[in-house]
């Protein structure tokens, strides 16, 4: 690590970006308005399946300020494919699986787009998408994943030779023989259901033509700019640096920006193609048609165990909604059914996972990127199991968890990369026993009765949660000195409001012992660093973390050996203090890094100084080689409503490890962020889809998000076990709060309602569900049938 | 009585931030369209116009409302204070900096709804409780930060004795 | 979501309104538009002429006429939430005012744009129900006032023609001694209710219920009294289990149904809603005083 002079990495710096956005000075894409900018608005399909038989324009281009009305066919005439790329291709997956620009014939789910509009103004683009008259053939629907799976159900997209995209395992052990002799097998069923992204700035994107450098320059609202860029060239035909991705303030992403749609490939070619700006903002309602959600899974599963709560073995089957379309892969399938052992030591483990397609919006990770499903399933039989047996929960847990004497334990299942799953680092039973002392677990059964006595049902709750971060192959991130002394970082990950630009400011500023604020961030910018992956995965502090560490620290190289030639002493001689290099006996012998900087901008006719080559700036793409694996324990208190069904949360308490803490605030921030996102799913978030696979939630009155009446106070506290595998120690955090908390609601219900024997399977909690299982139990009482 | 005619555009004058300002919109822009693109005061966010998310709050002769459900002609006869009044002399006031000092804010684009929210609140109910802190709030969608941050702010800027407020 | 165009008309007086009412095919008003703008801003309603009713000052304002409460239209929620004749003299719908919404849509939600907007589980409908409120409606050159059981024709269904408009609502306060409950069920604080429960009470000196009165939102198609119960408890003594009688009439009335809150659902909450607004209400009142007590 750099000098600790200057100790920036650990401390709660506030945010340089705050101040703008505090007055109202954030610039989101929809604050952009380039003289000339057309608007753009879209036709979408009303129906989940149809053939479309006819586009009738006529009516939309008489409408006073529509510019043009562009279908597939038009749209053909812009691009290279129709089809989107498959993004991060890999094999195994059939071909013809990604969605369309613009739907040429047939659509597959409610809110694809089939037409754009350009208008004036956005008002008038939409006169326009109401007046386009299409004829349409509607096709039969699959509505989920069950009819799908019907021998003869029909198909979800007729090209698709069949409804399954994929069917595969994962697993080690001989389950077989563990089942088959167990002295304890428990069955659980469980339906999960994750709703969407929703960060509260949509989508966007604008793409202005320059002619007199024939590129294109975008904004864009996204996680991936360099991927936008190299999609969008290689769409239009153009090199990689005609095309400009700047994304600037980025309003929330949470997955729903991590992918290309096809929204911003036509907009940028209507740009191209029109050279005038086209500008495309969406609405909450497109938010809900066709951005990415994660929606159903459904598990069949079996856990055996000794008669002491030693896990022996956990198999079964998962069914995974993908919708119509796989614009990306299917990690979130892959990453629940390899999730479920988490922190546990299993001996034995066997999933089977179906990635089902449906004519529903296409799926893939929200934040989480389905951990927090396969976390469920596994705190569930837990849960389970500790209640079969007669078992304390807490103590399952404690004879299952992974030690930290085993650590790093290799678990025998592989990631997509191929390599073993490795929990590198962590006390996940400290945390346990902590969280629970914090929490007063031994003493609850006391107030739960007291509550009981006053006619309340409260219970306790707690699970653990670990995710791997830190996902590779790499993060670039730059340093460069100005004549002036000021630092520049660029890098390209992606700022989406969890203070990425502060906290690779603070690492900076550390390596090169400097104040933070002399330190200026540029991220999502592809003209400022050529490559760059992007933000998810909870990946960006670890790996631009470690290439912006690197990178100057490399720089910091440069200005000893600069300045041991300029001061004429050794290296060893000298270090870094205040911006300057500094002669460690005398330091009145200093060089400033400006000074420096300018001599290795070089004067014409002068030599530079031997062996330092030109420039005081430094490139790194750091490569991760492990995963950092993060952990987290919640423990929370909920009452229930028996007559009403309604769950209303006491207090949550959540200790996590995410390793070396760049930005203390920041990582509490996050964390409460995903406790919330966590909360939402399960309580609250649900899209409902009618049997014609029609949407019923499409608004925020419907589709219901944690507010701020609905949580309590959340305490966080953390550990901090640094991760062996890069130069920080650093974790992700940005998921990790989502994790165990459906898990942890979940058991607190069960608790709540221990003495009417409800087991939460599905999730979110639907108060119906749970007021029909009072109801029953309210017959069974009063010597009733139940129905 | 005044007919604003679907078909053609319409200068209104309006008293936006203590400064009466001349605008040209149609009949059905609303007051939050107007605010961004007329007068350029991008500050105030559109996250779903159908008046939930609390995105597009500003005040209304003092009162928080969502400007996502108001036409901008019938701002004509009120005052209307967006989120760019709230710096004093370019300095954050009381509230803004106890935003910035507790990591109020995130993404920021629910923010200066929030802000317009607690700033009718530090005025009108500077002895506020935290339910009563929460429940002004709940009007309020936040995706990134949990609310809890959101809420120490609040109480902070309420310890403190309020806001100063931008010129009116 | 940006809605279609429409003509936009800002009358200053109520007769300015009614008359483009009149002299329109297609014209709807608007009046707090927490409601209907985001029906517009969705395109889910079309309109020629929208008629601003903000601007006319004679819709606003609350009076006390005869024993009456008159509440303009156009008075805004939060004014009804804040005011201390309301909380004075109608604490019923004080109490249920503070569960619309947010604070952000009351301040420019109208009480009669709650009324005519008619939402089966609304709260300001639900009171105007219980308490048996008249509407005085207008039309170019007459008006006529009709009760609240006779305004609410169906779901989301006023018995307002096109080129009518709703003045006022006129409710009588019960006795100051009488007590009042509101509850009930959302899912979050300030969303719709899906079953509410509004019970009003006076009770007699010996201690039986006098008069009462029952009513749901969010069960049947309008906010419904339960005469039915209403008539189980009067002049019986309220006991626990005579009031659990009672209110479990509420559950055999045939409830809205929709896949998240199915009909049994919305009949559970009923009964066992109206019971603990009764018991509210019950322990608010108190024995009407007579001369002759002891």
């Amino acid at each position: 690590m750099g000098h600790a002079e200057h100790g920036h990495i650990g401390q709660r710096v506030l945010r340089a970006e705050d101040e703008r956005l505090l007055k109202g000075q954030g610039r989101y894409v929809a604050d952009f308005e380039p003289a000339g900018t057309l608007h753009a608005a879209f036709v979408r399909s009303p129906y989940a399946h149809a053939l479309i038989k006819r586009i009738d324009s006529s009516a939309a281009l008489a409408i006073p300020g529509v510019k043009a009305v562009i279908d597939a066919a038009h749209m053909a005439g812009y691009i290279d494919k129709l089809r989107m790329p498959l993004g991060w291709p890999t094999k195994d997956l059939p071909p013809d699986i990604t969605p369309y620009v613009l739907t040429p014939s047939e659509v597959c789910f409610v809110g694809e787009p089939i037409v754009m509009v350009l208008g004036t103004s956005r008002y008038i683009a939409e006169d326009g998408a109401a007046a386009v008259e299409v004829d349409y053939e509607p096709l039969p629907v699959v509505a989920d994943v069950h009819s799908a799976l019907l021998p003869d159900s029909p198909k979800v997209r007729l090209e698709a030779p069949s409804n399954v995209l994929k069917e595969f395992q994962v697993g080690y052990g001989d389950c077989e023989a563990v089942f088959r002799d167990a002295p304890h097998v428990f069955r659980e069923k469980f339906s999960q259901h994750r709703g969407g992204a929703h960060p509260m700035e949509g989508r966007g994107l604008l793409a202005h033509y320059e002619p007199q450098h024939a590129a294109l320059m975008i904004w864009a609202s996204t996680q991936m700019p360099h991927e936008l860029q190299f999609t969008v060239a290689r769409a239009l035909g153009l090199q990689d640096s005609m095309v400009r991705v700047t994304a600037p303030d980025v309003g929330g992403g949470f997955g729903a920006k991590f992918v290309i749609y096809p929204e911003e490939i036509a907009v940028a070619a209507a740009a191209f193609h029109c050279k005038q700006p086209v500008k495309w903002v969406e609405d909450r309602m497109e938010h809900f048609l066709s951005a990415i959600q994660e929606r159903d899974q459904f598990w069949e599963v079996e856990i055996a165990c000794s008669a002491g709560g030693q896990v022996l073995g956990i198999r079964g089957s998962m069914l995974h909604d993908q919708g119509a379309y796989t614009p990306q892969g299917i990690n979130c399938a892959y990453n629940a059914a390899t999730a479920v052992t988490g922190p546990y030591s299993v001996p034995a483990f066997h999933m089977d996972v179906k990635v089902v397609q449906t004519n529903k919006p296409y799926v893939i990770p929200v934040r989480g990127a389905g951990y927090p499903q396969g976390t469920f399933v596994m705190e569930r039989l837990l849960d389970r199991a500790a209640s079969e047996l007669g078992i304390d929960r807490a103590l399952i847990r404690e004879r299952n968890l992974v030690p930290k004497e085993k650590m790093p334990y290799t678990k025998p299942l592989k990631a997509r990369s191929g390599r073993h799953l490795v929990l590198d680092s962590g006390d996940y039973l400290g945390a346990q026993q902590k969280v629970l002392q914090a929490v007063d677990y031994s003493g609850f059964r006391q107030r739960q009765q007291a509550a009981r006595a006053q006619g309340r049902y409260i219970g306790m709750g707690f699970a653990h949660g670990v995710k791997g971060t830190g996902r590779g192959p790499f993060e670039s991130g730059s340093v460069r000195v100005s004549a002036n002394g000021r630092i520049t970082v660029a890098t390209g990950a992606m700022a989406m409001g969890q203070g990425l630009n502060t906290a690779m400011a603070q690492i900076a500023a550390q390596a090169l012992a400097v104040p933070v604020a002399d330190v200026h961030v540029i991220s999502g910018d592809t003209a400022h660093i050529s490559m760059g992956i992007g933000g998810f995965a909870s990946r960006q502090t670890i790996t631009a973390g470690s290439s912006v560490h690197l990178a100057a620290l490399e720089v910091a190289a440069k200005i000893r050996r600069a300045g041991a030639h300029m001061l004429q002493v050794p290296e060893s001689e000298l270090h870094l203090a205040d911006g300057a290099v500094v002669h460690s006996a005398d330091a009145t012998r200093r060089v400033s890094y400006g000074d420096i900087a300018r001599v290795l901008r070089g004067i014409p006719g002068y030599d530079l100084p031997p062996g330092v080559g030109a420039g005081l700036e430094a490139v790194v793409h750091w490569e991760p080689t492990d995963m950092a694996y993060v952990h987290g324990f919640h423990a929370c208190e909920v009452e229930v409503d028996t007559v009403t069904g309604g769950v209303r949360l006491l207090s949550y308490l959540a200790m996590h490890d995410s390793g070396t803490l760049i930005n203390p605030m920041i990582c509490e921030g996050q964390i409460h962020g995903g406790i919330v996102h966590g909360i939402g799913n399960a309580l609250f978030e649900y899209m409902r889809y009618d049997d014609q696979a029609q949407p019923q939630s499409v608004t925020l009155a419907d589709y219901l998000m944690t507010t701020a009446t609905e949580v309590p106070r959340l305490q966080v506290m953390f550990t901090q076990s640094p991760a062996p595998s890069n130069p920080l120690g650093v974790k992700g955090v940005g998921e990790a709060g989502t994790i165990p908390v459906t898990s942890a609601i979940a058991s607190a219900i069960d608790d709540a309602l221990r003495d009417f024997k409800v087991r939460v399977t599905q999730i979110p909690v639907d108060p119906v569900w749970l007021a029909g299982q009072m109801a029953a139990a309210e017959r069974a009482a009063q010597g009733q049938p139940g129905t | 009585m005044t007919k604003l005619d679907a078909a053609s555009r319409h200068d209104l004058t309006l008293r936006v931030n203590g400064r009466s300002q001349t605008v040209n919109v149609e009949s059905r822009t609303t007051l939050a369209d107007c605010l961004r693109h007329g007068l350029g005061l991008t500050g105030t966010h559109l996250g779903c116009e159908h008046g939930v998310c609390g995105s597009c709050t500003v005040l209304v002769d003092g009162v928080a409302a969502r400007s996502c459900l108001m036409l901008a002609a019938q701002a004509q006869r009120h005052h209307i204070e967006t989120v760019e009044s709230l710096a004093v002399d370019g300095q954050l006031n009381e509230l803004q900096q106890a935003f910035r000092e507790l990591h109020g804010l995130q993404c920021g684009f629910c923010t200066p709804g929030i802000l317009m929210t607690l700033t009718e609140l530090l005025k009108t109910n500077p002895d506020a409780s935290e339910d009563e802190v929460r429940r002004a709030l709940s009007g309020h969608l936040c995706r990134c930060t949990g609310y809890e941050n959101i809420v120490r702010a609040a109480m902070a800027a309420l310890a403190q004795g309020g806001a100063s407020h931008g010129p009116r | 979501m940006k809605p279609a165009p429409f003509n936009l008309h800002l009358p200053s007086t109520l007769d300015e309104a009614l008359a483009v009412l009149a002299g329109s095919s297609n014209a709807r008003a608007i009046a707090g538009g927490q409601s209907l703008m985001p029906m517009l801003n969705l395109r889910l309603a079309g309109v020629d002429d929208l008629v601003d009713l903000n601007g006319i000052a004679q819709l606003s304002g609350m009076a006390q006429d005869g024993d009456c409460i008159v509440i303009g239209a156009m008075t805004r929620q939060r004014e009804i939430e804040q005011s201390a004749l309301v909380a004075r003299t109608l604490p019923l719908l004080s109490e249920a005012v503070g569960y619309i919404g947010h604070n952000q849509t009351r301040s420019r939600g109208t009480v009669g744009g709650s009324l005519c907007n008619l939402d089966p589980s609304a709260e300001i409908p639900t009171v105007a129900m219980a308490m048996d409120g008249e509407l005085t409606i207008a039309r170019q050159g007459s008006q006529r006032t009709v009760p609240m059981r006779d305004f609410a024709l169906g779901l989301m269904s006023t018995c307002l023609d096109a080129d009518e408009l709703l003045t006022s609502v006129r409710l009588k306060p019960w006795p100051v001694k009488s007590g009042h409950g509101f509850v009930e069920f959302g899912r979050r604080h300030g969303d719709y209710a899906i079953v509410s429960a509004a019970a009003l009470i006076e009770l007699a000196p010996d201690g039986t219920v006098l008069r009462c009165s029952f009513t749901l939102g969010g069960v049947a198609h309008v906010p419904c009294r339960v005469p039915a119960a209403e008539q189980m408890l009067q002049g019986r003594r309220p006991e626990p289990e005579a009031i659990q009688k009672a209110c479990a009439q509420a559950s055999e009335i045939p409830a809205l149904t929709d896949p998240a809150y199915p009909e049994w659902y919305r009949q559970r909450l009923a009964a066992r809603l109206l019971e603990r607004a009764v018991h509210l209400a019950l322990e608010r009142a108190t024995p009407a005083l007579t001369k002759t007590a002891p």
